[in-house]
């Protein structure tokens, strides 16, 4: 496999991983929503697993390997040891914007990662920069806005992790020979975020009675606290 | 090594206080813990005022100035609230549930310690998220609806700053590595070639961590978790969240813009000027209508990183000295004004300005330590805060800010005004007939003359090692 077919192949997984962040956005299931945060995952160990093979980068291959371990494997496990089957097949019926809208201003979004990171990739000649950073920080935009978007609490711990992919999709064509210890930790980082919302999720199911993080909404200064 | 230790005691601590037959002496293991690791900070900044720089593991674990006084404040913090905790935490708390509430807490402590004891940034970035994680479960510990909401509030909008922070970091590592060629990165290899990396990568870099950790500072206008957090969390959490949690995430800022400053090409001192200034003029505001004492003192922690931040962006060594002064004294005040609170706490049981009057008849102990700290963390003279603020102010003059110093001033004192006439209306007049006033257990009343000492000191005495401190720390945000 020549270092332009690497490349090209890394293209098209940066083309699904967009289209997995819009999927996010579309669905309304929660168990969906999972199982495309998982497709993600598996989209990025490709993409740095490509990377690794066509840079020679020991780095890359572990953190591929760190990847598929936390987020295709552990996260997936956290939540359902954490919360009962019947969250996952829960749909949203009220989200604050409906789907088409949302799917234009996810959009929108991925035009503004794109303008944003102009400048700094036409600084660069590596084709891998010049597609993985415009992407990286569109999935980034796009998991930001889906927490604004989504009502239920799972789906937006979702938008948060699919936020820290944008981030490692950028961060494998930018920085690939971080010190080892970091990239372990910081996927240590994204299960304990896992463990930690999902016990705080159970904790407001069992107390407030609901995962709506809309009903959460009783701290403020005006109205009676 | 000292700086591995104090790292390693709260992780012992940690451990120590979930082992089961342990379990109940969780409370004496963390204030020992605690209490060693601020006997092994002040070693170090004792070092560092000597030698100028303290290295236990080359590239990994270095403090210099401004990492001192982060781990002298943190200890002294952490230290006394869990000294608080041991008297507040046995009122309204499942004893079997405590060392559950000790072992999250040495975590805490572990990743507050740890931001500024490392030298490599993107680790800097994991213990960074690590205080979030370790937060967001002391913050819901009461598991009450309200405590929840305001965890799941916290959790989503910190957690959520991460990843914008993360890719600045990667930025950085980029831009770094390409300058110098793959050398190991460190803040201040970072601050040596800052004037010979890419301005635009530099200055957006910048942005993304400004976001993502300006969220965790609680800077306007991503402050509406904190005082949420600091109002519901237990009080002990307040105090550490208040006093040094905002200021830890804030510390990687700054480090941040003084690695920017160093490049000429990269001009942002302006706008962190405007967006201090917007953080302190909302925090005035609010202020005016808050009716929890307690979001009170969250509302005026905002206020007080917006003014740390406009005093950085000057970029001056006066404001710098300001600065970092401020964040002295807004710690050691901070967190004494949450052990008040939680004192009032315990004998008024409620946290409503509106129901509590006559406070100085109802608990004199109580009125005083309230009238202190408030007109301490306001910024009356003669109290510290009061001297860092006009000391940022006059700075701002000389730097030729002048319209800056006006609305700052002008800021300032509805702050000032705010407090005072809720704390006003709280000590003064009869108390109401159904005022039953609860026990004060003694390590809250220790805890509480024992926080009033350093702000009633500093005010009128700054001794010789902590200005020598406060000139290294100032040093280390690169003004001019």
């Amino acid at each position: 496999m020549s270092t332009s077919i690497a490349d090209a192949l890394n293209t098209l997984s940066a083309g699904l991983i967009l289209i997995s962040a819009f999927a996010m956005v579309a669905t309304r299931q929660v168990q969906g929503v999972l199982r495309f945060f998982v497709a993600q995952s598996v989209l990025l160990a490709a993409s740095s697993f490509l990377l690794a093979y066509s840079r020679a980068s020991v780095h890359l291959w572990a953190l591929g390997a760190i990847t598929i371990i936390a987020k295709v494997l552990a996260i997936p496990w956290v939540l359902r040891r954490l919360l009962p089957a019947e969250f996952y097949e829960r749909r949203e019926i009220a989200q604050a914007v409906n789907i088409p809208t949302s799917l234009l201003l996810a959009l929108m979004l991925t035009v503004v990662a794109e303008f944003l990171m102009g400048p700094i990739v036409a600084a660069t000649h590596d084709p891998v920069i010049r597609v993985n950073l415009p992407i990286g920080l569109a999935g980034i935009l796009i998991g930001a806005y889906s927490l604004v978007a989504r009502r239920e609490a799972i789906p937006q711990l979702i938008g948060i992790l699919a936020m820290e992919n944008g981030a490692f999709f950028a961060g494998v064509a930018i920085s690939p020979e971080l010190p080892l210890i970091a990239e372990l930790a910081v996927a240590v980082d994204v299960v304990l975020i896992a463990v930690v919302v999902g016990l705080l999720t159970r904790n407001i199911r069992e107390t407030v009675g609901t995962t709506e993080a809309a009903a959460l909404d009783k701290l403020k200064e005006e109205a009676s606290a | 090594m000292t700086l591995i230790v104090i790292l390693a005691l709260p992780l012992l601590a940690a451990l120590l206080s979930s082992i089961r037959p342990l379990r109940l002496y969780a409370s004496a293991i963390t204030i020992v813990s605690t209490s060693a690791c601020f006997a092994l900070a002040l070693y170090v900044s004792a070092q560092v005022i000597e030698r100028g720089r303290v290295v236990a593991l080359p590239g990994w674990f270095e403090a210099d100035g401004l990492s001192a006084l982060m781990l002298v404040l943190v200890s002294f913090v952490v230290a006394l609230a869990s000294v608080f905790a041991r008297g507040y935490m046995q009122h309204g708390h499942d004893e079997r549930r405590l060392w559950w509430f000790y072992g999250n807490y040495n975590l805490l402590v572990f990743a507050l310690l740890a931001v500024p004891s490392l030298a490599e940034p993107n680790l800097v970035w994991v213990a960074v998220e690590l205080i979030t994680l370790f937060s967001v479960l002391l913050v819901g510990f009461d598991n009450t609806s309200n405590a929840l909401e305001a965890a799941w509030k916290f959790a989503v909008l910190t957690i959520m700053g991460a990843p914008i922070a993360l890719l600045g970091f990667f930025l950085l590592f980029w831009t770094y590595r390409s300058t110098t060629g793959g050398a190991w990165e460190t803040w201040e290899g970072l601050r040596a070639v800052a004037a010979s990396m890419d301005p635009n990568l530099l200055k957006l870099s910048f942005l993304l961590v400004f976001v993502g950790f300006g969220a965790k500072t609680g800077l306007a206008p991503m402050h509406t978790w904190l005082p949420d957090a600091h109002s519901q969390a237990p009080t002990p959490v307040c105090a550490v969240l208040s006093g040094v949690k905002t200021t830890v995430p804030l510390y990687v800022i700054l480090r941040f813009l003084s690695i920017v400053l160093a490049s000429p090409a990269a001009r942002v001192g302006n706008w962190m000027i405007a967006l201090g200034l917007v953080s302190v003029g909302i925090a005035a505001f609010l202020l005016i209508q808050v009716r929890d004492y307690k979001r009170m003192f969250a509302f005026s922690t905002v206020e007080h990183m917006g003014i740390i931040l406009t005093a950085a962006g000057m970029a001056t060594q006066a404001a710098d000295f300001g600065a970092v002064s401020q964040i002295l004294n807004h710690a050691i005040t901070k967190s004494l004004c949450f052990y008040v609170a939680g004192a009032m706490l315990l004998i008024l049981s409620t946290r409503e300005i509106a129901s509590v009057r006559g406070l100085f008849r109802v608990s004199p102990f109580a009125g005083g330590a309230l009238v202190l700290c408030s007109l301490a963390i306001a910024g009356a003279p003669p109290f510290p805060i009061f001297l860092s603020e006009l000391s940022i102010l006059s700075a701002g003059v000389h730097a030729g800010h002048k319209l800056v110093v006006a609305v700052l001033g002008v800021l300032i004192v509805i702050a000032f005004v705010a407090i005072l006439s809720h704390v006003n209306r709280m000590v003064m007049g009869e108390p109401g007939a159904q005022v039953s006033a609860g026990v004060l257990p003694t390590t809250c009343r220790f805890t509480v003359w024992a926080a009033a000492v350093p702000v009633v000191l500093l005010g009128v005495y700054v001794p010789a090692p902590v200005h020598n401190l406060l000139q290294l720390a100032a040093h280390q945000l690169g003004g001019r």
